[in-house]
């Protein structure tokens, strides 16, 4: 399968994460890159701009605008033209998908390609049923290269209200934490990269509340924020960056932002039954200094 | 609709309450409540095996009892002040009708730890109504009318003002029925904790 990968506006963070998907080799004996901004390829940007080159599956990286140019073609006049002839298009990124923190740059009208945020935007819907969303910052290699490969076995794929695989997006980051216990039992008292303590209550931690699978396929295989200790960021939603991430946004003492689904009476009930018991355990250190 | 047994039950826990009021929870046996309720003693342990099971059972009827009418007011699409106002009517009102239900909780629940430290912790016994008050904080800062501070401050204040009013009228100090009161107080409660 040939597949071209188009930076917009972008900090190549996706592209350094593709880099640590452990069977390149394999990969790249699967699909050719026609472009790709750091991986040798057949075409050069000039080329791809300016010819129409034969391909599959037309990845994006970044925020589009009207106003951003790629060797001086408008990146909008690239997607529209590759869009016809390609099989899938594939956002890779929450910066491509929703816009993310490229939004704030100077370029007008920063978006996703067919959201800003939640917001569903018409600029590209005749693609719609073309695009598969991969959210993320950055998106995980794994989820990435999975669903190239399901691409080229024409695999069906379902897709959630953003278009993302549910594969990998119907979970929320907090299934599969380490740090489950801690969350039931409400005890934060956690310090940063410990093994110890839930981050939910009061570390900022937006698992309970982000879709991803980033504690069910690990990071290079090993690890995630929150297994490190550091509290998940929301990075594959379209809200992604919100601000103060290192803490627990609250109202008198209540989380504004609640458990995926749970209501606040649900989770208030919960919450005072547990926090009337102390589990010595868990407000032990695991290992002894 | 409740069923039989359930009718039943609540009539035992009014009874009962009514009972603890006017003779105290110690000096209150479970042949008493039966008498009451001209039912036999045996009849009674089919619904609470103990009194200190009906003592549990007791604070959790008064949760939820105010528990639902705190969630009828923070459903109402109305101002935080105006769920001020209305908090503290439907717990003076309470206090008033049904004293013996205010009474429990201040005199009996808050002051007699060792019946309920098993099975009550924290706040599992009274959680319908702590919720609906966390919710009217929650809701209050949210929307911008309440100052953000600990939970614990500002229920402090809230209910302890509150409390100290009910029992006030219990020990025949207060000089005015506790509506002649609604209005200062709702006006106190409010300036206090709104930003």
């Amino acid at each position: 399968m040939r597949v071209l990968w188009l930076s917009s506006i972008a900090c190549n963070g996706n592209t350094h994460s593709f880099l640590n998907y452990p069977y390149m080799e394999q990969f790249l004996n699967d699909f050719e890159f026609i472009y790709h901004p750091v991986i040798d390829s057949n075409y050069s940007l000039k080329e791809i701009v300016t010819e129409t080159i034969a391909c599959d599956i037309l990845l994006i990286e970044g925020s589009i605008s009207d106003e951003f140019k790629r060797a001086d073609v408008p990146v909008v006049d690239i997607i529209t033209k590759y869009a016809k002839i390609v099989k899938k298009i594939v956002t890779v990124g929450t910066c491509a998908t929703f816009g993310g923190i490229f939004r704030e740059s100077d370029y007008k009208d920063t978006t996703g390609l067919h959201f800003v945020k939640e917001v569903k935007i018409d600029k590209f819907k005749d693609l719609l049923n073309k695009t598969i969303s991969l959210s993320g910052c950055p998106v995980h290699p794994e989820v990435l290269v999975n669903t190239l490969y399901a691409i080229k076995k024409s695999v069906d794929l379902q897709l959630d209200n953003f278009l993302r695989p549910k594969d990998y997006f119907a979970y929320t980051v907090h299934n599969g934490c380490t740090r489950n216990e801690y969350f039931e039992y409400k005890v934060d008292n956690h310090k940063f990269g410990e093994l110890e303590g839930c981050m939910f209550y009061d570390h900022g931690c937006q698992a309970p509340f982000t879709h991803g699978s980033c504690n069910k396929i690990l990071w290079n295989e090993v690890n995630s924020k929150t297994r490190a200790g550091l509290p998940c960021m929301g990075c594959t939603e379209p809200t992604f960056p919100k601000s103060n991430l290192f803490g627990t946004k609250k109202n008198m003492g209540i989380p504004q932002d609640l458990p995926l689904g749970v209501g606040k009476r649900t989770y208030l009930t919960l919450a005072g039954i547990t926090k009337a018991f102390t589990i010595d355990r868990l407000e032990k250190k695991l290992f002894d200094d | 609709m409740l069923s039989k047994k359930e009718q039943r039950k609540e009539q035992i826990m009014q009874s009962a309450l009514e009972l603890f009021s006017v003779k105290g929870f110690y000096n209150t046996t479970i042949p008493d409540i039966a008498n009451a309720l001209k039912m036999s003693v045996g009849n009674m342990y089919n619904y609470f095996k103990s009194k200190d099971i009906l003592a549990k059972e007791i604070i959790k009827y008064i949760s939820i009892y105010l528990g639902h009418k705190l969630k009828e007011i923070n459903e109402l699409d109305i101002s935080t002040e105006e769920k001020t106002r209305k908090i503290i009517e439907v717990y003076f009102e309470t206090a008033m009708k049904k004293p013996e239900m205010i009474d429990y909780f201040l005199r009996i629940y808050l002051s007699t730890r060792e019946v309920f430290k098993d099975g009550c912790e924290g706040m599992i016994c009274v959680n319908e109504f702590v919720t609906e008050i966390m919710i009217y904080f929650e809701e209050g800062v949210k929307c911008g009318d309440l100052r953000d501070q600990d939970f614990f401050s500002a229920f402090g204040l809230f209910m302890g003002y509150l409390g100290g009013m009910v029992f006030l009228r219990g020990e025949n100090i207060l000089p005015k029925e506790l509506d002649d009161y609604v209005d200062d107080i709702s006006y106190n409660v409010y300036k206090a904790l709104s930003v």
